[in-house]
C-alpha cells in the first residue's frame, strides 16, 4: 500500500472523507443549506427582532437603541383587534375549506373511479395562473356590474346589482377559491390510504351510513384534517393580496397592517414589532393545536 | 330489491304502498348524499374554473371595457407581447425563477443527503429549521429581509430577489428530495461502495439517478413559486427589477385591462406545455433510469 501522501489530491481528500466519522458527511452535506438559512433566514429574523425594539427616527428611519414603544403601541385597542379580526378570518376561512373540500376529497377519493387521476389533474391546474390574476379575475365577476351580477339579474335571481365585492363574503370566496387545493390534497391522501375494510365492517356490524362516517371514517382521516388545516391557517394569517384585492378599504387585516408600516406610514420598528408579534403568535398557536390533536388521537374510541 | 317489490302481486295496494314507502325511507339518505356528493363536486369545478374561463374569454374581448362584450380580436395580444415593461419583466422574473431554481435544488438536494445520515439532535434540529421557514409567513420573511438588506446596505434587485426565494424553495426541495430518499432502497448504493465505487461515483451514478424524479419536481415547484411569487419580490425588488406580478399589480391599480388578460392566458398556456413536457420527461426519465440501474449493477 502507498503512504496517503504520494497520493494524488483527490484521492486523498477521499480517503480523509472516508475516514470521517458519518456524521461529519452529513454535516457537510447539511453546511451549505445551514449556512445559507443562517445568513438569509435567521439574519433577517433577527434584524426584525433588532429593530422592533428600536424607535422610529424623525424622517422615517430607524434609530437603534432599546425602547418598548412599539410593544407598547401593540396593545392599542385598535391593533389588538386587527388581531383579532384577522385571526377570526383565519379560523373561517379553514373551516370554510375544510367543510367545502371535505365533501370533494370524499368523492374523489370513492366515486370518481377512473377519472381519478384526471379531476385531481385538474384541480391544480388553475393554480399554474397567477394567484394576482386569479384573484383580479374575482374582481371581474363579482363586481356589481359583472358578469355574475348580469347573470343572476337576468334570471331574475336578484333584483339589484349585486353588492358582494369589498365585503368579507368576496374575502371569503377568495380565500376558499386560493386554499381549496391546500385542504384537499392531505384529505384525498388520508382518504385514500383508509383501510375500506374498516368502513365496510362498520356496516355489516349493523351502523349506519352517518354513524359509520362519525366513528370509523372522520377519525381515521384526522391526521388529514389537522395537516389541511394547518396548510391553510398558517398562510391565511399573514395573507395580504385577498383582503388587499376583494376586500377594499374597510377590511383591514394583519398582512395589509404590517404592509403599510412599510409601504405608506414608514414607522419601520413598528412594522418589525408586528411581525414579531406574528411569528410568536403562529407558533404559540401551532404548538397548542398540535398538543392538542396529539391527545385527542391518544383517545381510544374516538 | 325494487324488482322484488314490483314482482310480488298486488295482494293488498295498501301493503305495497307501505313497503315502497319504507324502502324509500331506507334509501333516501343515501341517494340524497350520492347526489350532494356529486353535485358539489359538479360546482366545485364550475367555481374553479370560473375565473380561468373570464379571462381568457375576456383576453379575445374587443373592446376597452372589460365588462362589455364588443366581438372577437387578438390584438390584446399583439399589444401586450410587443410591450416592452411586459417583456422585460417576463425576462426577469425568468432570470430570477431559474437562478433560485438552481440554488434550492443544490441546497436542497445536498441538505436531503445530508439528513438521511445525520444523528438523531441534527436532523431533528435541520428538520425544525427546515419546518420553520415553511411556517413562517411571506409578509413577515418579506419585510425581514428588506430590513435586513437595507441596514446591511445590500441594494436592492434581482440578487435580493434570487437568495428570499431560495431560502423557502430550499426547505421545499429538500422535503421533497428526502421523502424520495425514505423510500429508496439502499443496497444499491451499498452495492455499489462494495464494488469498488468512490462514494462521488455512487452518488453519480446511483443515488442521483434513481433521485432524478424528485430532484424535478423539487426544481418545477421552486420555479413556478418564484415565478408567481407576488410579496416577497414586493418588497425585496429594486427599483430596475420589475417582475412580471409586480408589473401586472402595478397595471391592475388602474383597473383590469384586456392586455392583462391577454398576458395571463398566455402564461397559462406556457405553463400548461411547460408542465406536459415536464410529465413526459420525468415518464421517459424514471424508465431511462431503471435500465440504467439495471445496467450499472450487472456492468459494476
Amino acid at each position: 500500500m502507498r503512504a496517503v501522501s504520494s497520493l494524488p489530491f483527490t484521492e486523498r481528500v477521499l480517503i480523509l472523507l472516508r475516514r470521517l466519522p458519518p456524521w461529519a458527511h452529513s454535516f457537510v452535506l447539511l453546511l451549505p443549506a445551514v449556512v445559507w438559512y443562517a445568513v438569509f433566514f435567521l439574519g433577517p429574523l433577527w434584524q426584525m427582532v433588532l429593530i422592533s425594539f428600536a424607535q422610529r427616527g424623525p424622517y422615517g428611519g430607524v434609530e437603534p437603541g432599546f425602547y418598548l414603544d412599539s410593544y407598547q403601541e401593540l396593545t392599542n385597542p385598535l391593533y389588538v383587534n386587527v388581531f383579532a379580526v384577522t385571526l377570526k378570518m383565519a379560523l373561517i376561512g379553514t373551516l370554510a375549506c375544510l367543510v367545502i373540500g371535505y365533501p370533494l376529497a370524499y368523492f374523489l377519493a370513492t366515486r370518481a373511479g377512473r377519472y381519478k387521476t384526471v379531476l385531481l389533474l385538474l384541480i391544480i391546474v388553475p393554480f399554474w395562473t397567477s394567484f394576482l390574476i386569479r384573484t383580479y379575475a374575482w374582481e371581474t365577476i363579482l363586481d356589481s356590474q359583472g358578469v355574475l351580477s348580469n347573470v343572476l339579474q337576468a334570471i331574475g335571481v336578484i333584483h339589484q346589482p349585486l353588492q358582494v365585492l369589498y365585503s368579507p363574503v368576496a374575502i371569503f370566496i377568495g380565500i376558499v377559491y386560493n386554499y381549496l387545493p391546500l385542504m384537499v390534497f392531505p384529505l384525498y391522501v388520508a382518504l385514500e390510504r383508509m383501510d375500506k375494510r374498516l368502513v365496510e365492517a362498520s356496516k355489516d356490524l349493523g351502523a349506519g351510513r352517518f354513524a359509520t362516517f362519525r366513528q370509523v371514517t372522520l377519525p381515521l382521516t384526522l391526521p388529514g384534517v389537522m395537516t389541511g388545516c394547518l396548510l391553510v391557517f398558517i398562510p391565511l394569517t399573514g395573507e395580504y393580496l385577498i383582503p388587499t384585492i376583494l376586500g377594499g378599504s374597510k377590511n383591514i387585516f394583519m398582512g395589509s397592517l404590517i404592509a403599510n408600516q412599510f409601504l405608506e406610514v414608514r414607522d419601520w420598528p413598528f412594522g418589525a414589532a408586528l411581525g414579531v408579534m406574528v411569528m410568536v403568535l403562529l407558533l404559540v398557536l401551532v404548538n397548542i393545536y398540535l398538543m392538542v390533536f396529539r391527545r385527542v388521537q391518544s383517545v381510544p374510541g374516538l | 330489491m325494487g324488482l322484488q317489490v314490483q314482482a310480488q302481486p298486488a295482494a293488498s295496494d295498501t301493503q305495497t304502498t307501505r313497503t315502497e314507502q319504507a324502502l324509500w325511507r331506507r334509501r333516501l339518505p343515501g341517494l340524497l348524499v350520492e347526489t350532494w356528493l356529486r353535485g358539489q363536486a359538479a360546482l366545485l369545478y364550475i367555481f374553479l374554473y370560473a375565473p380561468i374561463a373570464v379571462v381568457v374569454l375576456y383576453s379575445f374581448n374587443n373592446s376597452r371595457r372589460v365588462m362589455t362584450w364588443g366581438g372577437f380580436t387578438t390584438k390584446w395580444y399583439y399589444a401586450a407581447w410587443t410591450s416592452p415593461d411586459v417583456t422585460s419583466s417576463l425576462q426577469i422574473s425568468l432570470t430570477a425563477a431559474l437562478l433560485n431554481a438552481v440554488l434550492a435544488v443544490s441546497l436542497g438536494t445536498l441538505a436531503a443527503l445530508g439528513m438521511r445520515s445525520a444523528p438523531r439532535w441534527l436532523r431533528i434540529g435541520f428538520e425544525g429549521l427546515v419546518y420553520t421557514t415553511i411556517i413562517t409567513p411571506e409578509i413577515v420573511v418579506a419585510i425581514a429581509s428588506l430590513l435586513y438588506f437595507v441596514s446591511l446596505n445590500i441594494s436592492l434587485g434581482l440578487q435580493t430577489i434570487v437568495v428570499t426565494h431560495a431560502v423557502y424553495n430550499t426547505s421545499i426541495v429538500t422535503l421533497i428530495v428526502a421523502t424520495r430518499l425514505a423510500g429508496m432502497d439502499r443496497t444499491l448504493e451499498e452495492a455499489s461502495a462494495d464494488l469498488g465505487a468512490t462514494p462521488f461515483g455512487t452518488f453519480w451514478r446511483v443515488t442521483l439517478p434513481q433521485l432524478y424524479p424528485a430532484v424535478l419536481a423539487g426544481a418545477l415547484l421552486a420555479f413556478t413559486f418564484s415565478f408567481d411569487d407576488f410579496i416577497l419580490s414586493f418588497f425585496v425588488s429594486g427599483v430596475g427589477s420589475t417582475t412580471l406580478p409586480l408589473n401586472l399589480f402595478s397595471r391592475l391599480r388602474f383597473g383590469v385591462s384586456p392586455i392583462i388578460n391577454a398576458v395571463a392566458a398566455t402564461m397559462l398556456t406556457l405553463t400548461l406545455t411547460a408542465i406536459v413536457i415536464a410529465q413526459l420527461v420525468l415518464r421517459k426519465g424514471a424508465r431511462g433510469t431503471r435500465v440504467a440501474r439495471v445496467e450499472e449493477v450487472a456492468g459494476g
